[in-house]
Formats: C-alpha cells, sequence, structure tokens
C-alpha cells in the first residue's frame, strides 16, 4: 500500500505526541474551525524566567496530516525559548514529517500558526511586546479573520456576519449580524472572546448581536 | 480481516463475469465491423447483440435503445449534450438536481458555457429533490431534466414516477435523462414503466468489469452523437467496441438476483443497528425511511471527529470506507451533496459511507462496529469539540 504520507506522519497520527489540554496553561489559542474540517488548539505552560516552553499540549479535529503536524510542531517548540519557537515555520514541519503533499500543507500552517498565536497571546498578556501598539479596529478586524462562522464555512469577515467593529479605552466592541437565539451564536461569540481578550490593552470585548 | 465497504463506487467482479470475460479474450479476437467478410467477425457482432439484448431486456428496453459506452460518465456526457446539441432549436433550458453526480453537473455546466440556461433544483434534508421546485422550474423551452435514480453518496431513491409525472404534465415535450449507475440491479427499474427517456449505466457497481457502461435512448429520440470517426453503435457513439466489458456488463446483468439484495440490505440494517446502539452522537444521513434508500448503502456522521482520519485509522485496521469530508476529497470542499441536503460543515467533513455488496458477511460488519468504536473513541479524545 502506498498512502501519500511518510512513515513518520503515519505514526505521528496513531501516536501522536504532546496530545491533551493544559487546565493551567499560561496561553492558549485556537486555529481553524471543524467548519473548515480542520482546527488545532494549543496550550502552553512558560517558564517566567528563561520564557522557556516548558509543556505544550494540542488537540486536533482534522485528518491526519493536522494531527501529525500538530505533533511535530509541540514536539519542535517544547524546550525553546519564546523567541526560538517563533522562528518555527510550516516549512520546518513539513521537512521533518519528510514532506506533506501539496493540498496538506495548510494543515502544517494551521499548527505553526497556533503556536505563534499562543505566544503573541502570551506576550500581549505578560508586558513582553517590544513596542505596544494599541489594539485598533484593523488589528481586531484582523484578528477575526481567524473566527469562522459555522453556517458558512469561511471567517466572519469574509461571510459578512461581522457588522462592525469599534475600540475605545481597552473596549472592544464587535458588532456581528446575527441575532443572539440563532444556532452557533455562542461558540462564535466564545471564539471572538477568546481572540481578542489577549491584547495587551483590552480589558473588555463585548459582541453585540442584531436584533433584527 | 479485510472488508471492502466502498462497493458504491465500485464492486468485485463476479467469478462468472470473469469467466465470461476470459473466454473472449482467447475466442473472440476479431472486430464486428468485419461481420461482412469472416466468420470470426460475425461471432463478435453476435456475441455483442446478444449482450445488447440482455442488458436491453433488463431494463424494458428495447435492443436497439442501448447504446454501449465506457461508463457511466460517457453515458450521462452523450444524453445531456447529445440532446441538448441535437434539440437547441426547440429550446435552450436544462434541469437538474443539486446532487447528481459530477458528470451530469459538469455537463450542464458546460451547457451553460454554450449559451443554455441551466436550473439546479434543490433537495431536501434527506436528498430528495424538491417537487415543487422542479414543476416551477419546468417550463415552455425546457428540452432535458436528469434527475438520478439513486444518489451514490447518501443513497437517496429519487421518487422518479413523480418527477416523470410532473416533468411531462407541465410540457410533454421534456425528455427525462436519469443517471441510472447506482440503481440497476438494486432497485427494480423499468425504462417504458417509468416513462424516462434517457438512462445510464454502468457494470462495475454490479459486480461486473470496469470501463463499460450503457445509455438507454428511447426510440425516436434523437441525440447527437458526441464522438467524430466511427459508425459504431447505431453511429451514435464511434470508437472500437469493448468486447470483454460488453460480455462481462451482460453476464453481470443476467445473474444478479433479488434475493442477494435483500441479503445485502439485511446485513446493512444490522450494521447500522450495530454501529448505533455501539457509538454515540451518530448522524444518518440521507433517508430515514429506508425503503426510500438504497439497500447497500448507509451514510453516517460521527460528531466531534473529522472524516478523512476516520478513513484512514480505518483503512489501517483493514476496513476500507470513505467520506465526504474535504481533506479526502482532495479539493477542499465537504461533500456538495450533504451540503445541497442543508447539513452543517461539520456533519459533512464527518461522514463516512459504508457500501456494501454480496460478498459482504456478518462477521465482516461485526469486525467493522469493533474497529469503528476503537477508532471513533480514540479520536474522539483527541478532538477539541469534546464527544468523550
Amino acid at each position: 500500500m502506498s498512502l501519500p504520507y511518510s512513515k513518520k506522519l503515519i505514526e505521528l497520527f496513531v501516536h501522536p505526541k504532546n496530545v491533551g489540554e493544559i487546565p493551567d496553561a499560561d496561553a492558549k489559542a485556537t486555529e481553524g474551525s471543524p467548519a473548515c474540517g480542520d482546527m488545532v488548539q494549543l496550550f502552553l505552560k512558560v517558564d517566567p524566567e528563561s520564557k522557556r516552553i516548558v509543556d505544550i499540549k494540542f488537540k486536533s479535529y482534522g485528518c491526519a496530516s493536522n494531527i501529525a503536524t500538530a505533533s511535530i510542531v509541540t514536539e519542535l517548540a517544547k524546550g525553546k525559548t519564546l523567541e526560538e519557537a517563533k522562528q518555527i515555520t510550516w516549512k520546518d514541519a513539513d521537512a521533518e514529517l519528510g514532506g506533506l503533499p501539496p493540498t496538506k500543507i495548510h494543515c502544517a500552517v494551521l499548527a505553526v500558526d497556533a503556536l505563534h498565536t499562543a505566544i503573541e497571546n502570551y506576550e500581549h498578556q505578560h508586558g513582553l511586546l517590544k513596542e505596544k501598539v494599541p489594539t485598533t479596529k484593523e488589528v481586531v478586524i484582523n484578528r477575526l479573520k481567524h473566527v469562522i462562522d459555522p453556517r458558512k464555512g469561511i471567517d466572519v469577515v469574509r461571510a459578512k456576519t461581522l457588522k462592525g467593529v469599534e475600540v475605545q479605552d481597552g473596549v472592544a466592541k464587535v458588532y456581528l449580524n446575527m441575532r443572539e437565539d440563532e444556532e452557533f451564536a455562542n461558540h462564535i461569540k466564545e471564539e471572538i472572546v477568546e481572540r481578542i481578550s489577549p491584547l495587551w490593552d483590552i480589558k473588555v470585548v463585548e459582541v453585540i448581536f442584531s436584533n433584527e | 480481516m479485510n472488508v471492502y465497504l466502498d462497493n458504491a463506487s465500485s464492486t468485485r467482479l463476479d467469478e462468472r463475469v470473469v469467466e465470461a470475460i476470459m473466454k473472449t479474450f482467447y475466442e473472440d479476437i476479431a472486430l464486428p465491423l468485419s461481420e461482412f467478410v469472416h466468420t470470426p467477425g460475425q461471432r463478435v457482432k453476435e456475441l455483442i447483440e446478444e449482450s445488447r439484448k440482455k442488458i436491453a431486456s433488463f431494463v424494458g428496453a428495447e435492443s436497439s435503445e442501448i447504446i454501449f459506452t465506457s461508463g457511466g460518465t460517457e453515458a450521462n456526457n452523450l444524453a445531456i449534450k447529445g440532446i441538448a446539441y441535437a434539440r437547441a432549436k426547440k429550446g435552450k433550458h436544462v434541469v437538474t438536481t443539486a446532487v447528481e453526480g459530477r458528470s451530469v453537473l459538469d455537463s450542464v455546466r458546460r451547457l451553460e458555457k454554450s449559451g443554455f440556461r441551466v436550473d439546479i433544483v434543490p433537495v431536501d434534508r434527506y436528498g430528495f429533490v424538491d417537487l415543487d421546485a422542479l414543476e416551477r422550474a419546468v417550463s415552455g423551452d425546457t428540452i432535458l431534466v436528469s434527475v438520478q435514480m439513486v444518489n451514490d453518496e447518501v443513497g437517496t431513491i429519487q421518487p422518479l414516477e413523480e418527477v416523470v409525472k410532473i416533468v411531462k404534465s407541465k410540457n410533454p415535450e421534456t425528455f427525462i435523462h436519469t443517471d441510472a449507475t447506482y440503481g440497476i440491479g438494486w432497485i427494480p427499474f423499468n425504462v417504458k414503466e417509468l416513462r424516462v427517456d434517457l438512462a445510464s449505466f454502468t457494470a462495475h457497481k454490479i459486480h461486473g468489469p470496469k470501463g463499460i457502461g450503457a445509455l438507454y435512448v428511447k426510440k425516436g429520440v434523437s441525440i447527437e452523437k458526441q464522438m467524430d470517426g466511427g459508425y459504431a453503435e447505431f453511429n451514435l457513439r464511434g470508437g472500437t467496441p469493448n468486447i470483454h466489458g460488453i460480455v462481462g456488463f451482460a453476464k453481470a446483468v443476467e445473474i444478479l438476483s433479488w434475493d442477494e439484495v435483500e441479503k445485502v440490505r439485511n446485513l446493512r440494517d444490522y450494521l447500522y443497528k450495530r454501529i448505533i446502539s455501539s457509538i454515540p452522537e451518530v448522524v444518518l444521513i440521507g433517508p430515514s425511511d429506508f425503503s426510500r434508500r438504497h439497500p447497500a448503502n448507509l451514510n453516517l456522521s460521527f460528531k466531534y471527529v473529522e472524516g478523512e482520519s476516520v478513513v484512514l485509522y480505518m483503512d489501517m485496521k483493514g476496513v476500507a470506507v470513505i467520506s465526504g469530508s474535504a481533506c479526502f476529497s482532495r479539493g477542499l470542499e465537504p461533500s456538495y451533496v450533504i451540503m445541497a441536503m442543508g447539513h452543517s460543515h461539520e456533519d459533512a467533513h464527518g461522514s463516512i459511507r459504508f457500501s456494501l455488496s454480496k460478498y459482504n458477511t456478518k462477521e465482516e460488519m461485526d469486525y467493522t462496529v469493533l474497529v469503528l468504536e476503537e477508532v471513533i473513541k480514540s479520536l474522539r479524545e483527541l478532538s477539541p469539540l469534546g464527544g468523550n
């Protein structure tokens, strides 16, 4: 049998490493969505002194490549400082796995994005940003491009579920073109809060549904 | 144990079919066009006509109404484009459904590019064509309506009798084509009783060989040939006839047994009952009224897990199934059929199709459930969405 996957990928698919959650994680990030068919959730525990990743775990909803790439990315990041871990790219994951089929590259990108977002979230939450750029409407919209509307299978910005954004005095208000009682409303709200609340100067995230 | 449950894609050849085909490899070496010059040519011609008769008789047609093709895809292309180009002067409107196979949908899209108007009728939650929408779609210039007999992904048996009634009462001039590739041999089908004008068939879903199909074209219905350069098949489909395939197709039809269909139906029901009693949070995709569902088809979506992982894992344990997941399909879109039925992206991504045949056994079903239980449990433990 010749599946288009390396032996290592298959091995990590069947016996993934670093699987699970870290209940008292210092940072976490979710990339992708079940609506897209791929989702990675990543948890970090960071040593506050050395800024080394002392523990990293993931959960995955996705294909074999998704599970294997999340596994390899967590292996690559474990023990590294945040600065070192930021240098990990999807190409590193791809190389470690012995090459992914072209249609599966996005799985490696997703896992690496989850790592980078988790690190970014940690830096925001722990005052480690080199340059504290104030959160603007554009910053919020960019982050919302990673929140999927499960009804449409695309992000809330492209799906036009997002009606508007306001940012003022540490309060981010996100207006949606959907009613609060609609299916997935709560799910979308949670994801928006998870995406925006780690930003260093954001104290409150309000998700406002449409009454129409 | 190895269990093959992807029979809606293709089935294992019946030994009797293999035997019939093997004979042709050694004994039937001539081309039928040589019928006027030598005996070997006459013999091949006779074999083709005998086979045509058997297949025609099985679907209630006359021999002259059956054109051999390379399979269902070519039959669908020939039917749709053949009618459209032959009748373009009478009208330029074609109607089909959202859950047809690619060869039908891509053919009508091709027609759209050539200036035809196309209406794609939606389906309901179970995959049944919306008959009201169909009625609204048919108009004075509708030259063709194509509605499949059975969907090979979700098993929905379309109400063809009602489709024909609605279409013909709205416009008696409209021709009706049905892609019956996953239907014949599994569900009683008679072109005359149904009053369809064209129907596509293929051999490899009924334990016949791959690469051979047929198109039924009702007597008096004109189609424009899509392949130039040959006069075979009543000058409607040129090319050297696939004598081995034709003989194998006819043999596959000849040995079909309704008792075996019932055996498969019971096995499918057994598999379904065992799965839903062993695994929680399973969504049935397709008709819940199993009398309106293909007897060998089961399509289930397992909450919190993605289909390709399930498929790959099961394959490692020796069980072959397929998924409507986007990852599996190489494109990045989940099954358009399941999406057209109004299911969520998640249900489409997590869907697994189990399609059986007469070669499957109860022991295989037990093994499949055992493997499935382990695979779903393992993947749900990994899933951020829960399920454990």
